[in-house]
């Protein structure tokens, strides 16, 4: 088994964050990880991609080559990386910020942004969402690994708001499985 | 006052080294160094707790003649290591002889951020205005006018006030004597090495060969009397009228305050988080004979 | 961030970043004092020692600049402390005098590169393996150059305490090399256990200070050293020096000092270098690669065995000295050799001076250095092109 995640948007969204948290969490359950990333020189914009490989085997090449999962959060990340999706992989979207022209792989459009200003009043943590969302989507990583890892990588004073973040995101993908529509 | 010996400074020369030095005949360096050895000896600090540290150039040539642990480092970075040694081991007494290319040009940055730091280090600057041992370049402390075989038409430049300089960066303790006086360099070399802090000490030297050659003062005699004539100590130069204040250079302490020293701090932070550290694991200890819930809400109050 | 994120039970994998791997295993090793200056991508390494370094009554100090970094670490080392920097290409750079004056007073200490894409600011947070000859040839003069360089989380931090036993062993600096990749990326790793790990101290003198010199030749052109402020009062200079220290210009004893740079080190290749072989024993092509570019080139090996073909990799862990011997026996009987860098050909250069006898093989460069890493599709081209 080899699963290859890409998390991709600009600087500043956490995205480093989220494949760490994802990471770690994956790595109690005795899987072989590796988290790597690509960033511009600065703290804020520019284009940030994060990658998890989580594998039976070694894992050798530190990046993510064909993805079993892609995130995207801005139009440019997608438009640059949606070809290295393999065709039975799946493909998550931020609908609040980037559209997507049908393709063969599973596409998954949630407004990310959107849903974390309504109910959480910031965007903020957008990226706690996702990887949640990620988490309970591909049954790889287990919601209590991950707030463990939230609580140990997270300043104290975010820790509760994570946490919320994190349910919203495990809530909306058990919605997506049981087929609900996800409004925003 | 202790009555200093006569060839008490031969007590603090490396024997097995042989001599002459590389210093030219009519040099201030080698008084200075022997003000500094009498300093040395009146305070009494035992030759295996000094570190001489220098730079490049003529006056980096000291520590190989006396008997302390010496470092003879590379061009302007003698405070650099310095710190180094300081830091890692706050009880020794770290000096630092450097010349004013060392100081003022190449590792002027050193000297600042030893002084923001206010590090308990000796700083001796011997300035005499020039690079001496290479025949004779400008130097930072070269004055505006003067001649250097790369200021073949007088020096362009201003040059460094280095006590201002070393006071404004935040240095405890700040001095200047010259080579003449030696009886007032020794005493400062003395409260400059007792002070604990960051101690810059700029003492004016003649450099006959390379300096006076070139600016009409080819002997050290000549020189030593400029220096007695130009300069003033700080108590003279208050009484003096402010037109006649500036053709004279102070000389002696004008700077002594009392400031946290940084090896001092560090060790202060070091207790502080051991303290931290034993309560927490303290706590934890009790935390864990408790009750699951409250082991909770004290590892959140350990963290506030 | 939980502070005892470093008190990890060794028996379960803990995910670590390849910079932080560097800052525990210095730390493990007995690091004693860092002083530094923050550069991308090495910070992480600083950072993380701010932190755990005074709680364990340690010295860090971030320097005014990379120069009295590397100044500052040679003088805590010369009063017994086990130092290090860390830094990248151009602070690498800054250092490279203060480096000499270490390798010249043989003064132990480690010092670490992250590299990024040079010349100059390059590519701050791009892989690039642009300074191979710097860790070679850096300073100016003849000198030595142990140079280490991991291609895993779990290998930064154990070359990082390799780095820490061959300078105090050796008495002399000793470079760790990472590449971006490496340090910025995490694995999932479990540590050995502390009480397994095989610690060097430097051997302090035995004799009494009016006998001892700090620079003492002997069969081995390693002297013990002393440290200042344990009565012994001896003289360091970057002048070049006779064995006690003292400036010379004698030519027996400046010929006697050079050989003992030399020597300390060409006399025991054999303890200083390690070379991993991955799946050599058959090959009829081999990738040359080190670091980040090694795992590019082992799954390019996986994949090529998948299809029958004979591939395997010869990966130095030890870049400088250069495993001549190693190198040259390895491709005694293989067809074609493929050296891949991130950099326009620096250690290929290597490889074909050791193997310049063995006419009959080919030598096929892949180069990258467009702030990407070298791809297993890279190198699997190339063996298409031989095999």
């Amino acid at each position: 088994m080899k699963y290859q995640i890409r998390l991709s948007g600009s600087g500043g969204q956490g995205l480093i964050l989220g494949s760490i948290l994802l990471s770690e969490a994956a790595s109690k359950e005795g899987k072989n990880v590796l988290q790597s990333q690509a960033y511009g020189p600065a703290s804020r914009g520019g284009s940030s991609r994060a990658d998890v490989i989580i594998a039976d085997e070694e894992i050798y090449y530190p990046s993510a080559e064909s993805l079993e999962l892609l995130l995207c959060l801005t139009q440019e990340a997608a438009d640059k990386y949606i070809t290295l999706l393999k065709s039975d992989g799946i493909l998550i979207f931020d609908s609040s910020n980037v559209k997507i022209n049908p393709i063969k792989a599973e596409t998954i459009a949630i407004p990310f942004t959107q849903i974390a200003i309504d109910k959480l009043k910031t965007s903020l943590v957008t990226n706690i969402i996702a990887i949640a969302f990620i988490a309970t989507l591909t049954e790889l990583i287990s919601l209590k690994e991950l707030k463990k890892a939230i609580k140990n990588n997270i300043k104290e004073k975010f820790i509760d708001l994570d946490i919320k973040a994190a349910e919203l995101g495990v809530k909306l993908a058990k919605d997506y499985k049981n087929g609900k529509v996800i409004k925003t | 006052m202790k009555k200093i010996p006569q060839k008490v400074i031969h007590r603090y020369l490396r024997h097995d080294k042989k001599f002459p030095h590389v210093w030219c005949p009519g040099c201030g360096i080698g008084t200075i160094l022997g003000d500094f050895l009498r300093a040395v000896y009146n305070i009494g600090i035992p030759k295996d707790e000094i570190v001489m540290v220098s730079g490049i150039g003529c006056s980096g040539r000291m520590p190989v003649y006396v008997d302390f642990n010496t470092l003879h480092t590379t061009h302007g970075r003698a405070i650099a290591f310095a710190t180094g040694i300081k830091f890692s081991e706050p009880r020794l007494k770290v000096v630092v002889i450097s010349g004013d290319g060392d100081a003022a040009a190449i590792g002027g940055n050193h000297l600042i951020h030893a002084a923001r730091r206010n590090i308990d280090l000796t700083i001796i600057i011997i300035n005499n205005s020039i690079y001496g041992m290479t025949g004779g370049q400008a130097s930072p402390t070269t004055p505006l006018g003067d001649y250097a075989t790369t200021a073949p038409f007088g020096s362009i430049e201003p040059e460094f006030d280095l006590c201002k300089l070393a006071e404004s960066a935040g240095a405890s303790f700040v001095a200047r004597t010259t080579a003449y006086h030696t009886m007032e360099a020794r005493q400062i070399f003395e409260a400059a090495l007792n002070k604990k802090g960051c101690a810059v000490v700029e003492t004016i030297a003649q450099c006959p060969v390379s300096y006076g050659k070139m600016n009409q003062q080819s002997s050290a005699i000549e020189m030593l009397k400029w220096q007695k004539e130009n300069t003033v100590s700080i108590k003279s130069f208050d009484k003096l009228s402010p037109e006649k204040r500036q053709d004279k250079i102070v000389r002696g302490i004008i700077v002594d305050k009392d400031r946290e020293e940084f090896t001092a701090r560090y060790e202060n932070l070091i207790k502080r988080l051991q303290k931290n550290e034993s309560s927490k694991e303290k706590s934890k200890q009790q935390a864990g004979e408790n009750q699951k819930k409250s082991k909770s809400k004290s590892k959140k109050e350990e963290k506030k | 961030m939980s502070t005892d994120r470093y008190n990890m039970d060794r028996n379960k994998p803990i995910l670590l970043q390849g910079n932080e791997a560097v800052a525990l295993g210095a730390l493990d090793a007995g690091l004693g004092f860092f002083g530094g200056y923050p550069i991308t991508p090495s910070s992480e390494i600083a950072e993380i020692l701010s932190n755990e370094m005074p709680k364990r009554g340690r010295k860090f100090i971030q320097m005014e600049d990379e120069l009295a970094s590397m100044a500052s670490i040679i003088g805590a080392s010369l009063v017994g402390k086990k130092a290090m920097t860390a830094t990248s290409g151009p602070g690498f750079s800054l250092m490279q005098e203060n480096i000499g004056f270490g390798m010249m007073t043989e003064v132990p200490c480690v010092v670490v590169n992250v590299q990024r894409g040079g010349p100059s600011t390059g590519l701050p947070t791009s892989p690039a393996q642009g300074d191979m000859m710097q860790a070679r040839w850096g300073t100016h003069g003849d000198h030595p150059s142990i140079t280490l360089y991991p291609d895993s989380v779990l290998e930064c931090y154990e070359l990082a305490i390799r780095a820490f036993n061959l300078a105090e062993k050796y008495r002399t600096p000793v470079f760790l090399l990472l590449d971006e990749l490496i340090g910025h990326m995490r694995e999932a790793v479990k540590l050995p256990p502390k009480d397994e790990l095989k610690i060097i101290n430097r051997v302090n003198p035995n004799v009494p200070p009016e006998w001892y010199k700090h620079f003492k030749n002997n069969p081995k052109y390693i002297s013990p050293l002393a440290s200042y402020g344990q009565g012994y009062r001896f003289h360091v200079t970057g002048l070049t020096h006779d064995e006690k220290g003292f400036p010379t210009n004698k030519q027996t004893e400046i010929q006697a000092k050079m050989d003992k740079l030399l020597k300390k080190i060409t006399d025991n290749l054999d303890d200083l270098i390690q070379v991993e072989a991955f799946h050599m024993d058959d090959a009829e092509v081999a990738i040359f690669a080190a670091g980040v570019v090694a795992r590019s080139a082992k799954e390019a090996v996986l994949r090529s065995r998948k299809k029958g073909k004979k591939v395997g990799l010869i990966r130095p862990l030890t870049i400088w000295p250069f495993p001549d011997k190693e190198v040259e026996r390895m491709l005694e009987s293989t067809k074609a050799t493929i050296i891949a860098e991130m950099n326009q050909g620096q250690l290929i250069n290597e490889v074909l001076r050791v193997t310049k006898y063995q006419k009959h093989a080919k030598y096929i460069e892949l180069q990258r250095y467009d702030g990407s890493l070298i791809t297993p599709e890279d190198i699997l081209e190339k063996i298409n092109e031989v095999l």
